[in-house]
């Protein structure tokens, strides 16, 4: 059924810490992974090793380089992926029901044995997170790894989302931003967590903690400002070649 | 957006197709027998052909009955459903005029009505798209109801009504290309809400997550065909509007109606190639290919 749930109980998504993220593509190649082996149609690629390769990801990293008023640009990594909108518009437009948004736990997944393909819910999408397998001819998107973080024949660390499980850095976190309580939504509301094009009205649930400013470089010794300079001319043969260079020009 | 051939077929003939059914359906002396075979036949040519072409770029057309279930939320969904219901009404009404030599009234209005009302969903599957803000917009349901009608009324022969619709349609569509120009700038959206990076500092794509393309950029972040715009447009209504109602206005025979269609359809089909190649989705934000994307005047 495509018309979006007007509650969902939890609000699963993720908090993704700008300021940690190295941009190691880990997440990308984790998700990957695990998407291909195990629910749904596998993550294809085609002409890997040809001179055009293309695949589907459900996980991708951008690199932005930000310039503030004053000081040196700061580059900053920026994974996407589906953030399982709360007025998700790829859910609506979708016209067989194969995508539809959880009451349970809010998380957006398309049922790939009715989606015939058309492609309209990836233009509905203001962060490209739909992807058409190019193999499968399916809409492929983020899952929040749902065959993960139930899966009770997993060990309990492994029951998250792949991409939070491997990130080196700590930059990913899963949790249920609807509890005020929970640890996203607490690192969501002590850090300012932002969503992405609010303009857009999709109320995304996922956010994104933004960097941290950066220290600035301190003032070493409060009064060196206020001694004479240790050499205010040149001497020796250093200085007689600049007396000299000088007079030449 | 890229300018899927089957989806520009598609629009184009299923709209002139559903126009020419709705001047048959509401016709108070409608052409009867073999004549209304022949109009009949090219209008359900157009507007099945053209039904058929849309599931070309479908990735399981054999699951495409499924596209039946989601009227409640989906306007693709009730597209289907609206031109199921305008084809059989307008079948019941062809046999009524081919077989009995009967025209019934109340049938050809409906079946007019449901035909106006397959291209207004047509028209709604890109309105909706906030993505896409060209589309999001006024133009695409009167662009769309105005090419199926005043295409309907060239195609069945309703010279008066072509005549001025055309020009009508001619000048609603230059305002729409301005206006919708208007409606891009205005989005709102660009890298510092993409990234929510915006308070730091002045935000530049510096490197793609993937090195070739991928289905977004195929699919969304198209560059080409956007840098000779101007001159298409040109082209575009001298040959949907001028030729055709310069042709009408010379001494009338049923030849030059061939021609003026010819013409009509051809302007319609560059139309809609640049309604699709030139709309930016903003996607295209995150890749830093907005402004690339954007029109050069050709």
């Amino acid at each position: 059924m495509t018309s979006l749930p007007s509650h969902t109980d939890r609000s699963l998504g993720l908090v993704i810490d700008l300021d940690t993220c190295v941009g190691c593509h880990a997440c990308v190649t984790a998700c990957k992974g695990w998407n291909t082996e195990n629910y749904g149609a596998p993550l294809a690629d085609v002409d890997a090793y040809g001179p055009n390769p293309v695949g589907s990801f459900l996980n991708r990293i951008h690199s932005y380089e930000v310039q503030p008023e004053t000081g040196p640009a700061q580059v900053v990594h920026f994974p996407k992926s589906c953030l399982h909108c709360a007025d998700a518009p790829c859910v609506t437009v979708c016209p067989t029901g194969a995508s539809y948004k959880r009451t349970e736990d809010g998380i957006v997944l398309v049922n790939e044995s009715d989606c015939i393909g058309c492609g309209l819910c990836a233009w509905a999408c203001p962060y490209g997170a739909r992807e058409m397998d190019p193999e499968e001819q399916v809409m492929k998107k983020c899952t929040l790894c749902v065959d993960r973080i139930y899966n009770e024949n997993l060990p309990e660390e492994d029951r998250q989302p792949a991409c939070v499980r491997t990130c080196p850095a700590g930059a990913r976190h899963f949790g249920d931003l609807s509890d005020p309580e929970s640890d996203v939504s607490r690192l969501v509301a002590e850090r300012g967590g932002i969503e992405l094009m609010p303009e857009q009205g999709t109320a995304p649930v996922n956010r994104y903690l933004p960097p941290r400013p950066k220290d600035e470089l301190p003032e070493l010794d409060v009064l060196a400002p206020f001694l004479d300079p240790v050499a205010e001319d040149a001497k020796g043969f250093v200085g007689w070649l600049d007396r000299t260079l000088s007079r030449l020009t | 957006m890229h300018p899927a051939p089957s989806i520009i077929l598609f629009t184009t003939l299923s709209g002139l197709g559903f126009g020419m059914l709705a001047f048959l359906g509401i016709d108070a002396t409608p052409p009867m027998g073999l004549s209304a075979l022949a109009f009949l036949v090219i209008a359900f040519s157009l507007a099945g052909g053209g039904l058929l072409a849309s599931t070309f770029h479908l990735g399981h057309p054999e699951r495409a009955l499924k596209a039946f279930t989601q009227w409640r939320s989906s306007w693709l969904s009730r597209e289907a459903w609206v031109s199921l219901l305008a084809l059989s009404a307008m079948a019941a009404h062809g046999v009524g005029l081919v077989f009995l030599e009967q025209a019934w009234r109340v049938l050809g209005i409906v079946g007019a009505v449901l035909s106006l009302a397959t291209v207004f969903a047509t028209s709604m599957i890109y309105l909706q798209m906030r993505t896409v803000p060209r589309w999001n917009h006024w133009s695409p349901p009167v662009l769309f109801l105005g090419f199926a009608l005043a295409g309907g009324a060239l195609t069945t022969g309703r010279v008066s009504v072509a005549l001025w619709a055309l020009p009508l349609l001619a000048i609603v569509q230059a305002f729409a290309w301005i206006d919708q120009e208007r409606r891009e700038r205005s989005t709102g959206t660009d890298l510092a809400t993409a990234t929510g990076l915006g308070h730091v500092g002045r935000v530049r794509a510096f490197e793609a997550p993937h090195t070739g393309e991928s289905y977004l950029t195929r699919e969304m972040v198209f560059q080409i065909g956007r840098k000779h715009a101007m001159v298409l447009k040109v082209i575009s209504a001298l040959l949907f509007a001028v030729v055709p109602v310069v042709l009408l206005l010379l001494p009338f025979t049923h030849f030059l109606v061939v021609p003026a269609v010819a013409s009509h359809l051809l302007g319609a089909l560059i139309q809609r190639l640049l309604f699709f190649a030139e709309a930016r989705h903003v996607v295209s934000q995150y890749y830093g290919r907005w402004d690339m994307t954007g029109m050069r005047g050709g």
